[in-house]
């Protein structure tokens, strides 16, 4: 009990001093992080990174020695040859070209179309403005395998099947472009601007080349990005309507790869290595952008 | 925020009420014409350009996205097969009896939920800590950031396809690690509880560091003069997590719960992938088969289409059971709050 008595002296002491904020004052943001935290990051980058360097390990490696304990740690000396042999057994060469195509083709209208009505519903004013911004919303959780079954009928009846623009046309929207650039506009682009270039008597579409288009580059490059790896890693609707040997696209290849009846493991992640690593050389480069987009998109609802 | 453009000035070539301008009638017949055309230009444009811009969105939006979804529900009305994906009988609600009759759909149906639950759960619950990590200030913080975001680089396919040999039952690199802290090597594809658990493991390493990214970013844009004068008032630091950062974090919690769960009930690839028999049933006794590989099943591989629209409708009014389920929810803890 004689514990919990605090001795008088130094009460008058303590409040002598200027009162300091507790240490716990400046956590979020403002504490350095102590040696646990840089424990529990390094652990975690490791976890994220291993089977992504083991892919590289497994694929420098022959399928014998994959099938023995333990599990190779290190890089073999069969990487180029599998990864040749992967190439030219999942056609990934017009793969590659395909996916390219698809991919770009998306990000770029989709670009275009999120960034013109992004623009028309962060800083334009028209009837029925919020209700059609609750169905942009609204249409990001409605998952698209449900329309999966009709889209597939479509595209039998125009005789699509095999075909790239099967991939391509379902793939030219997307609300989250939309409520992207709509959150980057609103505080990018400053209403007087827009009101000067209407001063100047620049039309809609001028002020949406000339003005919105400028502004919004850093933002649109991002949202490039995004749905460009999207399309790129996009597996489910590609699967259904192109075959491997058809017009596959780098995903359908690789999955193509892992159901063969007699696998090649060694072969099979020449095959996944090949179809992930232009996307993680994007990240390599432009990573620090990716990752403030993703930010920045998901800040402010 | 909105500009009112109608309210604007008009165009330099009207000119407006400049001084030292001639009068209006002193302008010729013509010109005043001219300008009137313009004019009526003007208004057109200010008020017709905002439709004309998210219009292209609604068509495709529309073409792409609503239709299909509508006429998967007349679709699953119908006996529809793959071979002749035009020919259309009318059964009224007879794949909606089939498919509820059949014991692979409740089957598939509980391994959705348990594959969610257990890949949804922890997922956000370590993107929660690893941003609140983030958050602190670090050495290199843009390092862990990518390092973390390079998982969400790769695709479904690849990550599948490495995953099923780190879970290899015989030379796996997992079992062996279990191995050599003296656990017994485990059937990561043939059994039910390990195959969930692998099949899960694909989608949080996956997943993990994207919604940690999107944490942290909320948690960045909560102001530090409430952490302040939480510390002012007492609270440690955990008393401030739970106090100030959590719920702050309310609303950006419920997009990730409502965006993780509609991933979950679409679970299609990685069961597809980690399949060693190669085939839509989900492992040899469905044990990993999910609604989304069992839609496919029924569509592609039994070729009926009108079935597997039915399956599709059934997931799609879960979904919106479970949308309104979090509706009511966050209403309430807005309303408690």
């Amino acid at each position: 009990m004689t514990t919990t008595v605090t001795p008088p002296e130094t009460t008058p002491a303590k409040a002598a001093k200027r009162p300091r904020l507790p240490k716990s004052a400046r956590a979020g943001g403002q504490l350095h992080g102590g040696p646990i935290a840089y424990a529990i990051l390094i652990l975690f980058t490791i976890v994220s990174l291993f089977p992504l360097v083991w892919t590289a390990i497994a694929a420098s490696r022959d399928n014998q020695r994959l099938a023995q304990t333990p599990p190779p740690f290190w890089f073999g000396s069969n990487l180029f040859n599998n990864l040749e042999i992967a190439w030219k057994d999942a056609n990934l060469g017009e793969a590659f070209f395909n996916t390219t195509l698809v991919a770009g083709i998306s990000a770029l209208t989709i670009v275009c179309l999120s960034t013109i009505a992004g623009f028309a519903f962060a800083k334009l004013r028209f009837k029925g403005r919020n209700a059609l911004m609750l169905i942009v919303i609204g249409t990001m959780m409605v998952p698209p395998q449900l329309s999966v079954i009709p889209l597939y009928m479509m595209v039998a009846k125009l005789d699509w099947t095999d075909q790239l623009q099967a991939v391509i046309f379902p793939s030219l929207v997307s609300a989250f472009g939309v409520f992207f650039m709509r959150q980057y506009l609103i505080q990018a682009l400053p209403d007087e601007i827009i009101e000067a270039a209407r001063v100047d008597g620049a039309s809609s579409w001028r002020v949406v080349w000339h003005v919105v288009f400028p502004t919004a580059r850093p933002a649109m490059a991002v949202l490039g990005m995004l749905m460009f790896v999207q399309t790129w890693n996009d597996f489910l609707w590609p699967f259904l309507v192109l075959t491997q040997t058809g017009n596959p696209t780098v995903q359908v290849a690789v999955a193509g790869l892992g159901r063969g009846y007699t696998p090649d493991q060694s072969l099979i992640m020449a095959g996944a290595l090949l179809g992930t690593l232009p996307l993680l050389l994007v990240f390599a480069i432009f990573g620090k952008q990716i990752v403030g987009g993703i930010m920045q998109g998901a800040v402010k609802g | 925020m909105a500009t009112r453009h109608d309210t604007a000035a008009p165009p330099a070539k009207e000119g407006g009420a400049a001084p030292g301008r001639p009068p209006a009638d002193a302008v010729p017949e013509q010109e005043r014409r001219r300008r009137a055309r313009l004019s009526r230009r003007w208004q057109r444009d200010v008020r017709w350009s905002p439709y004309a811009f998210v219009s292209p969105f609604f068509l495709l939006f529309v073409a792409f996205g609503l239709f299909p979804l509508v006429y998967t529900g007349w679709a699953s009305l119908h006996q529809v097969e793959l071979t002749a994906p035009t020919d259309m009988n009318w059964v009224g609600l007879r794949n909606y009896t089939r498919i509820f009759d059949d014991d692979f759909f409740w089957n598939a149906a509980k391994n959705t939920l348990t594959i969610g639950i257990i890949s949804t759960v922890p997922q956000l619950l370590m993107a929660m800590g690893i941003a609140h990590i983030l958050n602190y200030k670090l050495r290199a913080s843009t390092f862990y950031r990518v390092a973390m975001l390079a998982p969400y680089a790769t695709s479904i396919a690849a990550a599948s396809l490495v995953f099923v040999l780190l879970f290899g039952r015989d030379y796996g690199m997992i079992n062996w690690a279990l191995d050599f802290v003296g656990v017994d090597p485990v059937d990561w594809q043939g059994d039910k509880w390990p195959s969930q658990i692998a099949v899960s493991s694909i989608i949080i390493w996956r997943w993990t560091g994207y919604n940690a990214l999107i944490y942290l970013a909320a948690m960045q844009a909560i102001p530090q003069d409430l952490y302040e004068s939480a510390a002012l008032d007492g609270a440690n630091r955990w008393q401030q997590f739970f106090h100030v950062t959590l719920p702050s974090l309310r609303p950006t919690i419920l997009f990730t719960v409502v965006v993780s769960t509609i991933g979950a009930s679409q679970v299609f690839g990685e069961p597809l992938l980690f399949d060693a028999n190669k085939g839509a049933s989900g492992g040899a006794e469905h044990q990993f088969q999910t609604l989304g590989l069992y839609l496919y099943e029924q569509g592609w591989v039994n070729q009926h289409l009108g079935r597997a629209s039915a399956i599709a409708w059934t997931m799609f009014l879960i979904l919106i059971v479970i949308g309104i389920v979090n509706y009511v929810i966050s209403r309430r803890l807005r309303a408690s709050s």
